[in-house]
């Protein structure tokens, strides 16, 4: 057998000469096939095989679609197709201007919206509701359901996107995508400037601002113009700009995935929590023990103090989060 | 009010407490507290409707202190109730089925993201159903289409990205035009709430005002949901979400999300609109060409493609185009048609997935359709569970699709004049096709090659979840005519 042979002294440089395998690499080959030893190292190898396929049906895929793009299509064809896209967003643009034409004038004398559902939020909302501003007390009490619905809308943006773009430590050894993120890490934050003192200066007085502001707004929400969505969004923007002046190592100090985890759970919880007392309460009729409180005052207005500071935590989160996982992947 | 008639509302918010807390599980109970959920939602929902059934009628559950129109309200009867037992009871089956096969195409460290998508879509999904109210329909619409697209993109290949961009550039469209139909409709109506809507568009109708709004209104809403619903020629995102995302994404989002905004659009006109209006308004018209087209494109595209999933994709189409048809033929009866397949194809259509992931796994792992040849002697409870499904939609007698077909051609029958001659025509082209595409894939299962590998046992989650999919369809065959009943009687208090 040939083998037998390349094991004589000599018959590995005849081998090399041949451009046959190396009988080391033969060896390392002979390891890497192996027979797994335990289930879980069985599953790794399932796992990184099913990877290697995924990334050669990925390679193909690519190649293809290179193909494609520089397959030439007729003018005729291109130029049909865009005059068609545009004349239906032509035609689109105008049936809708048109139909906006024909809608009753708003706030006008007959307009339809100017019903009984206004009119009671108007005239009734104060003393329902305890919230000096309505549009508060229309969104977190009277449809406070809608409103539950939006704050996990937020909730399942962060979740898709922390699904897609975040980097674990380990996960780049199954993904395509996080493989290729890491082999580039920071490439989008490359040409940024690093500690920017302009910035840093201007950071350090506006980002205390920019939370108080924030806060005042979540606070005061039943009471003046803003709420938790507005405040919260004040807040994340503070966020932001301090990440943006003195970078990801020292927001770290007060802000992780960890904080993110336990703010946004907790504020949903709380509000989910809280909501369906009063929903249950309401709809079998009992009375709620909740106290709407002095108007005007600061803890007034029933939940609707505590449902908008959830609300703004949960918007702050959600702002940097979004952020900082499309910036660098992660948190 | 008693504790049951309280159960829609407490699911809906279980279900989000749920989700909520899934996102900081670890992988095993992250897997757990999801199916737990899901086992919860089916009992109280199977629940709600037991009770429904006991009542006869459907009742209004306040959510808040207010009563509707100025707070938000959900409508409970047998049709909700029971829209959503069987669906609840196609995701508990479809994420058992394919749990195991569709976490080891995902990252470890995000099995926990993964089931707050599978919990978002059960939330969005019972808050569609069960609202009255069509801006909350619009928030959960959301939700659903962001819980979707996650599931798509979950395996994170380009093929699964690429899909799911294409999925979400879709339905974003599709929600935007929805929107715009809310808020057009709101302001020649002045209500959100579906009931007070019913009789201020009735009466705009009688007085011919307002009718350019209107009749843009029910086209919006119509081509909005129909966009998400993957009515034809809106279809394009089908079958590269449906083929290249987990086993489990591809049953829910074929028989659950795209469910969930039919049930929406059947609701809008029966109980928002009325059918009188939308039959003046010619609407009906426009979605029996689409649903006509849908059955018989879908199913030459099927015919084409050489993968398995593509071609249970492509049927989906045509599937689709069956409950558009129906609705299509503008009356009651249509409408209770397409209810009813809704639920007949959403039992299949999960099936097939789950019981071809399951052939292809015993096959190599391929998805080609000549590489399932002989797949019964590798899997036989899977290649069984296919051949019943295959059998089911192309309509073989004492199943499903089967009640749905007789019972379109009688309905159409019963309007008359063309859409009965394009119906009949239809649904026969259509058998023809599915014939063509299900029953050569499902008899080369059990042609016996030589060698036809090795036999793979499947794990007793798998074995349950098929056992559960073969009881449902057989269920929904036999008992067709009981189920049909009470669905009817469902219906007639629907709007």
């Amino acid at each position: 057998m040939s083998d037998r042979k390349s094991d004589l002294p000599g018959g590995r440089f005849v081998r090399w000469l041949n451009q046959d395998q190396d009988v080391l690499e033969r060896q390392m080959i002979a390891a890497q096939n192996r027979e797994p030893d335990s289930d879980e190292e069985m599953e790794e190898a399932w796992r990184r095989e099913r990877f290697l396929e995924d990334q050669k049906e990925e390679e193909v895929v690519a190649s293809r679609l290179e193909a494609l793009n520089e397959r030439k299509v007729p003018v005729i064809g291109r130029v049909v197709y865009m005059l068609g896209c545009m004349l239906i967003c032509i035609a689109m643009i105008m049936l809708l201007l048109y139909t906006v034409t024909t809608l009753p004038g708003f706030g006008g004398e007959i307009d339809p919206a100017q019903n009984e559902v206004p009119r009671r939020y108007i005239e009734q909302g104060l003393q329902e509701t305890g919230a000096l501003n309505i549009v508060t007390g229309m969104i977190l009490d009277y449809r406070a359901f809608d409103t539950l619905g939006e704050s996990t809308v937020l909730f399942a943006a962060a979740m898709v996107v922390l699904f897609l773009l975040r980097l674990d430590p380990e996960s780049n050894r199954y993904s395509t995508l996080a493989a290729s993120i890491r082999e580039e890490p920071y490439a989008d934050t490359f040409y940024e400037p690093k500690n920017d003192s302009i910035l840093q200066h201007t950071a350090k007085i506006l980002t205390p601002v920019a939370f108080l502001l924030g806060i005042y707004v979540v606070l005061n929400g039943h009471l003046t113009p803003g709420g938790g969505f507005s405040g919260g969004a004040i807040v994340g923007a503070g966020l932001v700009l301090h990440v943006t002046a003195f970078g990801f190592e020292d927001i770290r100090r007060f802000f992780t995935y960890r904080t993110y985890q336990r703010t946004v759970v907790t504020a949903l919880l709380t509000y989910a929590f809280s909501k369906t007392y009063s929903f249950y309460t309401g709809a079998n009729g009992i009375e709620s023990i909740i106290p709407l409180g002095m108007p005007g005052a600061i803890l007034s207005g029933g939940l609707i103090l505590l449902l908008n500071i959830c609300v703004g935590f949960i918007v702050t989160c959600t702002v940097y989060v979004l952020y900082a996982v499309f910036r660098k992947g992660d948190v | 009010m008693t504790l049951v008639q309280n159960f829609p509302a407490l699911c809906i918010l279980l279900t989000l407490v749920c989700a909520v807390l899934t996102s900081v599980l670890k992988r095993r109970s992250a897997a757990v507290v999801t199916g737990m959920v899901l086992v919860i939602n089916l009992v109280l929902n199977i629940m709600a409707l037991m009770y429904t059934l006991k009542t006869g009628e459907s009742y209004v559950y306040r959510m808040g202190h207010f009563p509707a129109p100025w707070g938000n309200e959900l409508r409970v009867g047998v049709l909700e109730t029971g829209t959503a037992s069987v669906l609840l009871l196609v995701v508990l089956l479809s994420y058992l089925g394919a749990y195991r096969r569709s976490m080891q195409k995902i990252e470890p460290t995000k099995y926990n993201l993964y089931g707050v998508m599978v919990d978002l879509c059960v939330l969005s999904l019972q808050a569609l159903i069960y609202t009255n109210d069509l801006f909350t329909a619009y928030v959960f619409l959301e939700i659903s289409t962001l819980a979707a697209s996650g599931l798509i993109m979950a395996k994170q290949t380009g093929r699964s990205l690429v899909a799911g961009v294409r999925y979400m550039i879709m339905n974003l469209l599709g929600s935007s035009l929805f929107l715009l139909g809310v808020v057009i409709l709101y302001s020649i109506t002045g209500h959100l709430l579906m009931t007070p809507i019913h009789d201020a568009v009735a009466q705009l109708a009688a007085s011919g005002e307002y009718q350019i709004p209107l009749d843009v209104t029910v086209a919006l809403i119509s081509v909005g949901l129909g966009m998400k619903s993957a009515m034809y020629p809106f279809e394009k995102w089908v079958p590269a979400a449906y083929s290249n995302s987990t086993a489990t994404s591809s049953a829910l989002l074929s028989s659950v999300v795209s469910k969930g905004y039919i049930f929406l659009l059947i609701k809008i006109y029966v109980r928002t609109i009325g059918m009188p209006v939308i039959e003046s308004l010619g609407i009906t018209d426009v979605i029996f060409v689409f649903g006509a087209a849908g059955m018989i494109v879908g199913s030459v595209a099927a015919l084409r493609v050489r993968t398995v999933r593509m071609m249970i994709a492509y049927s989906s189409v045509a599937q689709i185009g069956y409950i558009f048809l129906a609705i299509g033929l503008g009356t009651m009866e249509g409408m209770m048609v397409a209810l009813w397949h809704l639920l007949a194809h959403a039992a299949t259509k999960s099936m097939l997935f789950i019981s071809s992931a399951e052939m292809d796994e015993a096959s190599g792992g391929t998805h080609l359709r000549k590489d399932v040849q002989g797949a019964f002697y590798r899997s036989p409870l899977a290649a069984f569970a296919f051949s019943l499904g295959a059998a089911n939609l192309v309509g073989l007698p004492l199943l499903s699709v089967f009640v749905t077909k007789f019972m379109l051609g009688q309905t159409a029958v019963a309007v008359g004049g063309r859409h009965m001659a394009a119906t009949l025509i239809c649904l026969t082209i259509s058998t023809l096709l599915n014939l063509g595409y299900f029953m050569s894939t499902a008899m080369s299962l059990y042609v016996h090659d030589g060698e036809t590998g090795s036999r793979r046992k499947p794990d007793h989650l798998v074995r349950l979840s098929l056992a559960g999919f073969l009881a449902l369809n057989l269920v929904l065959g036999f008992c067709a005519a009981p189920v049909y009943q009470t669905l009817l009687s469902g219906f007639a208090v629907f709007g």
